[in-house]
């Protein structure tokens, strides 16, 4: 694994850079800043952009991102423990929670602008819509995956149903548990952006917008690069937790 | 008083018209050793699911130390067939378990009875590795003394040492043996290999068809304290030839 590692510490990078000179070589041959500004471009527009990006909008879109994700954990978590818990819900609900998966909730987003308004409200329900069910669907086979080997030898030794959750059921799911983090973490943040696209005041997906409008090609590109370092540190974040919590991963 | 007794037990797995466990009766003494022994597939591993209370007969009674099953409120001493070490518990806190469900032991005294189980079957020092760290025969050794703290005095082993290689099984067979007489728990031990049956036991309990409905019992003529070299013996000889040829009668050719 390590070996691997260090493989891919070189060429992902490289490749990067590669890919982005070609970008800026093949913008500065266009040289239409508007459609399709230099990486270069960016950069600096990003600084010029600095202090509005990072005092007004980057605080409304994290607001909306850690509201929307902690409604998903806790709707998810919760769906996942039900369908767990009891075989009619998992009939029930499981098909149907897989089934959603297919709605595209882009397009059925600017219908939650009419009905929550331009508030905070209407950008929360989108990001909810996008990582609510990958936890509950990730966590609920997560569950599952404990051995009925290792549920029978507790209950030999005269484990009740609340012992054999956390000492059996927990401790098999948490890894998954973590990828689905890992998942709905970069997608609440696209949600949320998604949201202030389609209406709304402030944040990163907004400002974008505007930009747009004023046919700012670096500005458009400023919030996005803003947008993928955060979510990009946040993975980093989850997985930095996930590496001092599961000391365990996989079969056996 | 018998340390377990089936009268007239039958059972079935929900959702199926046959019993595998037709009117079954027999009883074994306290602290004796005995294998069962059957071809595969036969219901070797049902009788114990039914003596732990994982499965309920649809007729008959089973007794533990003269007291029916549904009455006693006790953790059994099931080690199934894997060694099922939880892998994300040191193998310290593998052996906490039978001590941290049901009764809450205070810490202090839980982590002494660990280490000395863990001295006892020669793993002294390793509860804070984890399982993967340990050999076959290390691991089943670490499972063995978890079987230990549940405190049951009737130990249920479900082919222990069907997955370890050949070298280890019959240390561990040895090993098993020196334990048995050391702390003198009442085992059954189940196992498809006649040998080690014969080397271990101190009557074979043969499943003589299925369903099972009844258990033919046949004293192994050696004494407890025995060597692997008393198998060869001719009379010994014979009697595996003999299982052998009853079990290969079962299997379907």
């Amino acid at each position: 694994m390590n070996r691997e590692k260090k493989a891919t510490d070189f060429s992902s990078p490289v490749f990067l850079l590669l890919l982005l000179l070609l970008w800026q070589l093949g913008a500065m041959k266009l040289s239409a800043a508007y459609i399709l500004p230099t990486p270069l471009q960016i950069l600096q527009r990003s600084w010029e952009l600095r202090e509005v990006l990072l005092t007004v909008h980057l605080p409304a879109t994290m607001k909306v991102t850690l509201i929307g994700l902690a409604i998903s954990l806790v709707l998810g978590v919760s769906l996942a423990l039900l369908m767990d818990l009891s075989p009619f819900w998992h009939r029930t609900l499981y098909p149907l929670v897989v089934a959603s998966q297919t709605i595209p909730t882009t397009t059925i987003a600017p219908l939650f602008v009419l009905w929550f308004g331009y508030g905070i409200w209407s950008k929360v329900t989108v990001s909810v819509l996008f990582t609510f069910f990958p936890i509950a669907i990730t966590l609920c086979d997560g569950l599952r995956s404990a051995r009925t080997e290792m549920l029978e030898l507790l209950i030999t030794y005269g484990a009740t149903p609340f012992e054999l959750y956390t000492k059996v059921k927990l401790p098999c799911a948490l890894p998954y548990f973590f990828s689905a983090v890992k998942m709905a973490v970069p997608m609440s943040i696209i949600g949320a952006a998604i949201g202030e696209w389609l209406g709304a005041q402030s944040g990163l997906g907004y400002f974008s917008r505007r930009m747009m409008t004023q046919l700012d090609g670096a500005g458009v590109f400023a919030p996005v690069i803003l947008l993928s370092l955060v979510a990009m540190a946040s993975v980093g974040l989850v997985s930095l937790v996930e590496k001092r919590m599961v000391r365990w991963r996989g079969e056996s | 008083m018998k340390a377990l007794e089936f009268r007239e037990v039958s059972c079935r797995y929900p959702g199926q018209r046959e019993n595998l466990v037709e009117k079954l009766s027999f009883s074994i003494e306290p602290g004796s050793f005995h294998c069962i022994i059957g071809a595969s597939g036969c219901g070797k591993s049902t009788l114990f699911r039914m003596i732990c209370g994982l499965l309920t007969p649809v007729s008959g009674t089973i007794l533990r130390d003269g007291a029916p099953l549904s009455e006693i409120e006790r953790a059994c001493g099931y080690m199934p067939q894997r060694d099922m070490l939880f892998p994300w518990r040191t193998v310290g806190e593998n052996l906490a378990l039978p001590l941290e469900v049901g009764s809450a032991l205070p810490k202090a005294e839980r982590n002494a009875r660990i280490e000395e189980a863990l001295a006892d079957v020669g793993l002294a020092g390793l509860a804070d590795r984890m399982p993967e760290e340990l050999s076959g025969g290390m691991r089943q050794r670490a499972a063995f003394a978890r079987t230990m703290l549940t405190g049951s005095s009737l130990l249920l082993l479900d082919e222990p040492f069907s997955a370890l290689d050949a070298l280890t099984r019959v240390s561990m067979q040895e090993w098993l043996l020196e334990q048995w007489l050391r702390h003198r728990m009442t085992i059954l031990f189940i196992t498809h290999d006649v040998e080690e049956a014969l080397f271990l036991s101190t009557s074979v309990l043969a499943v003589g068809s299925t369903p099972i409905c009844s258990l033919t019992e046949i004293p192994v003529p050696l004494p407890d304290r025995r060597r692997r070299s008393d198998l060869v013996r001719p009379e010994l000889t014979r009697l595996k030839e003999g299982l052998m040829g009853m079990l290969r009668g079962q299997v379907p050719a």
